[in-house]
Parts: structure tokens; sequence; C-alpha cells
């Protein structure tokens, strides 16, 4: 368990930036004390600083967890959201996505978004930026980069994708063993 | 009489202070005197362990002792040096050494190899028959050397050679290289048997370097400065070698940040999100096409309204004022107009 290299604090704010912009702030000021990311086998943690004090009295090699994990960096050097973010993410998010009922199921399952599917998107979302989706009844459901801008939106037919599935809650059953 | 009395109450007294050496036991006991060692299996007396604890073991182990000099005394006896010393046979217990078992010697790197490859070692005769020389050649030594030099008298010039080379002297020096270098694997070999360190040789040969010793040459020149290569500039992507540690000045094994306090650490990340944020956008083309688009969208929409809207906007539009210069929005078309032509 260590800090996070210059690097790659940059690589994590950058990722972090995709989707919730300026309020990455939000994340590191907090009113409740001090909350700070910290490394464990190439996994991104964010931990405040109380369970932190505690963690530092084991030895690293046998934590296995703590706080709430971000994600992880590739073996390239990137880094790569979990699911388990979401609670952090999901009350800072910039473009939405929301979905039909009909289109939940299959976004659950690890599909794509398509334009049939789309309920309804936040106003200004440009391509290729991070984008939360919702369902219906505002339950996040995980995360994805949309496809298309909000214009573009408007006039693609029905079976072009529109948002790229990235994760998404049924990865807490599908992958239990690789999310911690 | 009163001197024999007094002489018999005297040993009487002494006998009754010690005590028998005869022991009575219900099992026999089991003895390795070897290592002076006695097995009792009778049963423990926990009744007489209660009522005296100490006592009762004491007496248990002067019994025992007992009868373990007493077989001691069966044993045959010699006297050396006024002292009677008993010859102890062999011990029948088994004990743990004291030390752990040595090793196997380890393999050296060819013995290695021809195990995996299942090669075995060919025996080779001392001497063996020579058809052009029409003698018999022993294996090394002197006679062979000898016969090496009667029979290579002259050696062919390979087709695409230098014509000048002295082919008998490439021949030495190859034959001198070889052995040095299996000198060198042996001492290799000898230093990994005994754990000892050797130290790295650097790059052997600009030609043959591959692309990684090339990048790891370039790593530990970056760090070979007074500085330990922090002044050092880096290409763009330029990649550090992994597992030159040992080699590059300055390098530890494990690199941790120093440890700050929490609200350091914040301000840091304040920085790195500032500088993020801060970054100037790149021109996307995609984006501005997609502005674009939505304010085409914006201004048909509009549009529409007026022709639905028919007289009552117009209306309004009249009552507002005039649209200023320079401060409606372009509706697509050409970016930048050139210059203005006279």
């Amino acid at each position: 368990m260590r800090r996070l290299s210059e690097d790659r604090t940059k690589v994590l704010f950058e990722k972090l930036a995709k989707y919730i912009g300026p309020n990455i702030k939000q994340l590191i000021e907090r009113p409740d004390g001090i909350y700070c990311f910290r490394e464990q086998k190439n996994r991104v943690y964010y931990v405040s600083e109380n369970i932190l004090k505690f963690a530092n009295t084991m030895p690293a090699d046998n934590i296995i967890s703590l706080g709430t994990c971000f994600g992880k960096f590739t073996k390239t050097g990137k880094f790569k959201l979990h699911i388990t973010a979401l609670n952090y993410i999901a009350p800072y998010a910039q473009c939405k996505i929301w979905l039909k009922s009909s289109a939940e199921q299959q976004f659950l399952y690890g599909n794509n978004v398509t334009k049939a599917g789309l309920g309804r998107i936040s106003e200004n979302c440009e391509k290729y930026q991070g984008a939360l989706v919702y369902s219906m009844s505002d339950l996040p459901l995980g995360f994805g980069v949309a496809a298309r801008s909000t214009a573009e939106c408007k006039m693609v037919d029905p079976l072009t994708v529109v948002c790229f599935h990235q994760s998404d809650i049924g990865e807490y059953i599908r992958s239990e063993d690789d999310l911690l | 009489m009163d001197v024999v009395s007094e002489v018999l109450q005297k040993s009487q007294e002494e006998s009754s202070k010690y005590k028998p050496i005869t022991v009575e036991k219900h099992i026999d006991l089991e003895y390795d005197v070897a290592s002076l060692l006695v097995y009792d299996f009778n049963q423990f007396n926990a009744q007489y362990f209660e009522r005296d604890a100490n006592g009762y073991l004491l007496d248990l182990a002067r019994d025992n002792t007992q009868l373990l000099i007493n077989q001691l005394w069966e044993l045959p006896t010699e006297r050396v040096e006024e002292a009677i010393v008993a010859k102890l046979p062999l011990p029948k217990t088994v004990l743990p050494r004291a030390k752990p078992v040595p090793k196997p010697k380890e393999l050296t790197k060819w013995e290695q190899f021809a195990k995996e490859k299942g090669i075995q070692k060919k025996k080779k005769s001392k001497l063996s028959w020579d058809d052009q020389l029409q003698k018999w050649v022993p294996l090394f030594g002197f006679k062979r050397s000898q016969a090496e030099k009667e029979k290579n008298w002259v050696l062919e010039v390979p087709q695409n050679a230098d014509p000048t080379e002295d082919q008998f002297a490439k021949k030495t020096v190859s034959k001198s290289e070889n052995v040095a270098k299996n000198e060198l694997q042996r001492l290799r070999n000898i230093a990994k048997r005994r754990n000892i360190k050797i130290p790295r040789v650097g790059l052997t040969n600009p030609e043959v370097a591959s692309a990684k010793d090339l990048q790891a040459a370039v790593t530990v020149a970056k760090a070979s400065t007074a500085s330990l290569g922090k002044f050092q500039d880096r290409l763009p992507k330029e990649k550090e070698a992994t597992g030159v540690t040992t080699i590059t000045p300055g390098a530890s094994k494990k690199r941790k940040l120093p440890p700050v306090s929490g609200d350091v650490e914040k301000k840091q990340n304040l920085d790195v999100v500032e500088s993020i944020l801060n970054k100037r956008p790149k021109f996307d083309v995609e984006k501005s096409v997609s502005k674009q688009i939505q304010t085409k969208l914006d201004l048909t929409e509009t549009i529409q309204d007026r022709v639905k809207g028919g007289r009552k906007n117009q209306i309004r539009n009249k009552a507002s004022k005039k649209p200023k210069g320079s401060k409606g929005q372009r509706a697509g078309g050409k970016i930048g107009a050139g210059r203005k032509r006279r």
C-alpha cells in the first residue's frame, strides 16, 4: 500500500476528469475529513485518513482491500475504472444517459447502448466523453463512453450505438472475483 | 568387644543412611546404555504424586538412575589411570542430527543443460587411430599437438575470405579465445556454487547489442552524473530500463515515496487536478462540427417557430430593438471570409 506516483496520479485524474470534470476537487476536498488515494497491487483505493491509519499497522502484503476500490492500472499503464467507484462518481456526473426500461437488462449484461434504448440524454454531451448510465428511475447503472454527441444522437438511426459500455453493476455478479 | 560393636553400629548407621542398590519394578525397564537412557513403562502413581510431588519424583528418579548404574556395572570395565571405565555398546536410539542435511552439489550450467536435454557423457578412448598419419594419436598431450601440427601443415583459405589474412594466426586466436571462454565459464560456475556475487560486465560489444541492452546502457549512463541524473532531459515517451537497479548509481530496489501529512498530499493532488483542468483544449474538429450542427438546429427551430407564429411574432419583432452588428451568430458556412476585396 503506497502513495500514487505523480505520473499515476495524473493518469488517474485525467480519467476521472472525463467523467466528472472539475468536480474531482470535491473528492479531494471534503468537509468530513481528509481522503486520499492509495495504491496496492496496481489497484487504486480511495480511503479516508482514519482508515488509512489503521491499515498502516498491517503489513502491506496482507492487505487485500481498504476503503473503496476506484479501479486498477493495467500493465500498459492505463487506468481502468471499476464499478465500485460508481457511488462516488454518480453524484458529480456531467454527461448522463438514461435508459429505457427495455434496454436496462441489455446494458447490465455488458452490451453497448443503442439509440433505441436511449431514454434521455443530458444536454451538450460531447463525443467520447465519459458518461454515467442511469435507469429511468434515476438509479445509476454504470459507466460508459458517449459514442455520439447529444446533437448527433437526434439524427442517427435507432440501431447505432450511442454509448459504449465500460462497466455496469452487473459486474458485481459477473466478475465477483476480480472486483476488490 | 566394645570396639567391634562400635564398628558394627557405625556401619549399620551408614547403611541405613543409603538405600539398597536393588530396586523392585513391576515391569522391567528398557535401557539404552550407550546414550545413558532409561525408559520407565511402570504406572505413574497419582496418589503418591498428589501427596508429595517432589519427594515422589525424586524417589522415582533415584530408583531409575540406580537401575541404570547397575546396568553400567554389568558392562566390561577396565582401569585407566585409576578411574574405572566401562565400554559402552553402540546406541540403540536414533537421535536427530544437529545440523541440516548437506545440499546436493549444484550442477554446473552445462550439466544442467545436459540433464534437461538428456545428453549422456560418452567415454572417449585415450588413443585413436589417425588414418592420415597412419599412427595412434592420443586424446591430449604433447603428442597430440605434434600430430595436429603435422596434419595441418596447410590450411584452406575460405572462398570469401581476405586472401592476405593469416589463417594459422586466426586459428590460434580462436583457440585461445575458446580456452579463455571456458575458463570464464568454469570460474562462473564456482562463483555460483559458492554464492559469490560477480560484477556484471557492461555492454560487451555495441555491434551485437540488442535494443534492450542499449536501453539499459542509456539508463545507467544517465544516472551516472554527479547529481545522479536528476537534471538529465528525457525524450518524449522514453522508457527506463528495468532490472538495472544493481548497476544504476543512486537507485534503490524499491523506491517508496516519502511519507507526507494528509494536508500536504491533498495540496499536491489539488495541484495535479488544477494542471489537468487548466490544460488548453485542443482544436477538435468533431466537437466544433457538432456545435455547428447544434446551432443550425436551433436556428431552424426558431425559423419554424416564426413561420408558425405568423403575424404575432412579426409584430413583436418590430417592437424589439434592431439587431446590432457583430453580435449575431453566424449560421454555418465558411469559417473566415479571407481577404477583404475592394
